[in-house]
């Protein structure tokens, strides 16, 4: 890294921290709606990953992948979002600790 | 010629620029997905969300990966976040109450992510591809609609129709979920 010349590492673990930082929302929050809005965190980090990985190795191909990924993440959100009316209406809450009916 | 295409001949000036705009926009798009991650209104985290997907559609900008970037923002910060905004105005859900700290859960994470911002410099280090400096119009790959096209087109055919048909499913579900039950 003479200079400070940005590198595909520079990118990757940018990622990472951008991947760590989704998860933690994933995990903490309870709302149902920024939980999903924290899984596009992770597809997004891993979006990034792919295209530095694609560009400084000189592949095309990963850009491919993340357009594939764009378009299933676009159908995951509004299926996901169906659900969390669905459920919304039966439990008047979007919150994912009172979603227990089938704990015992 | 105007000076803009001068300085973009001096390799030097180059190699600044582009260390300007990745730490700009990585610290923007650092700092605004904390946000949505820790905000409790949830309209503020949406509108967050949105600001990072086009940090990171700029990013995408200094891959050299255009028609990405034009996509990440159409499709991403463009559909995908007025779905999320139109659902938070039909639930109608207020700022989320703060319910009891889950310790276990906050001690965890913290745990994890104190090793994961020590521990991932030093892993991407050794992975010997990481240190490849690329700058800008020396890369061989360029992510115009065109060069993207011809790949979905040729290659990647039946994958993309299998999207077309992952889509459809998608919607179909969507209308199913969404109806109401006439009888009741």
């Amino acid at each position: 890294m003479s200079g400070g010349e940005i590198t595909l590492g520079h990118y990757l673990a940018l990622s990472g921290l951008l991947f760590i930082i989704g998860l933690a929302g994933v995990i903490l929050r309870r709302s149902l709606l920024i939980v999903m809005m924290s899984l596009e965190l992770l597809l997004n980090a891993a979006n990034l990953a792919l295209v530095a990985v694609g560009r400084f190795q000189g592949i095309p191909d990963p850009q491919v992948a993340v357009f594939f990924v764009i378009t299933v993440a676009a159908a995951e959100v509004a299926l996901g979002l169906a659900i969390l009316v669905a459920i919304f209406r039966i439990k008047k809450t979007t919150a994912a600790d009172q979603m227990d009916s089938l704990r015992f | 010629m105007g000076a803009g295409a001068l300085l973009l001949r001096n390799p030097r000036a180059i190699t600044k620029m582009e260390q300007i705009f990745f730490w700009i926009l990585a610290a923007g798009l650092l700092v605004f997905a904390t946000a949505v991650v820790t905000l409790r209104n949830p309209v503020t985290n949406a509108v967050c969300l949105v600001v990072a997907l086009v940090f990171q559609a700029a990013l995408f900008v200094t891959l050299e990966a255009t028609f990405l970037a034009a996509v990440q923002v159409i499709v991403y910060a463009g559909a995908v976040m007025v779905l999320f905004l139109f659902v938070i105005m039909l639930l109608d859900v207020r700022v989320e109450a703060r319910g009891p700290i889950q310790w276990p859960k906050v001690v965890g994470v913290g745990v994890v992510t104190l090793a994961a911002v020590a521990g991932i410099p030093k892993m991407v280090a050794s992975f010997p591809a990481s240190q490849t400096a690329l700058h800008w119009g020396q890369g061989k790959v360029t992510g115009t609609a065109r060069d993207l096209g011809m790949l979905l087109f040729t290659s990647y055919a039946p994958l993309f129709l299998a999207t077309g048909v992952l889509l459809l499913v998608a919607t179909v579900g969507v209308v199913v979920l969404c109806r109401r039950d006439p009888e009741s």
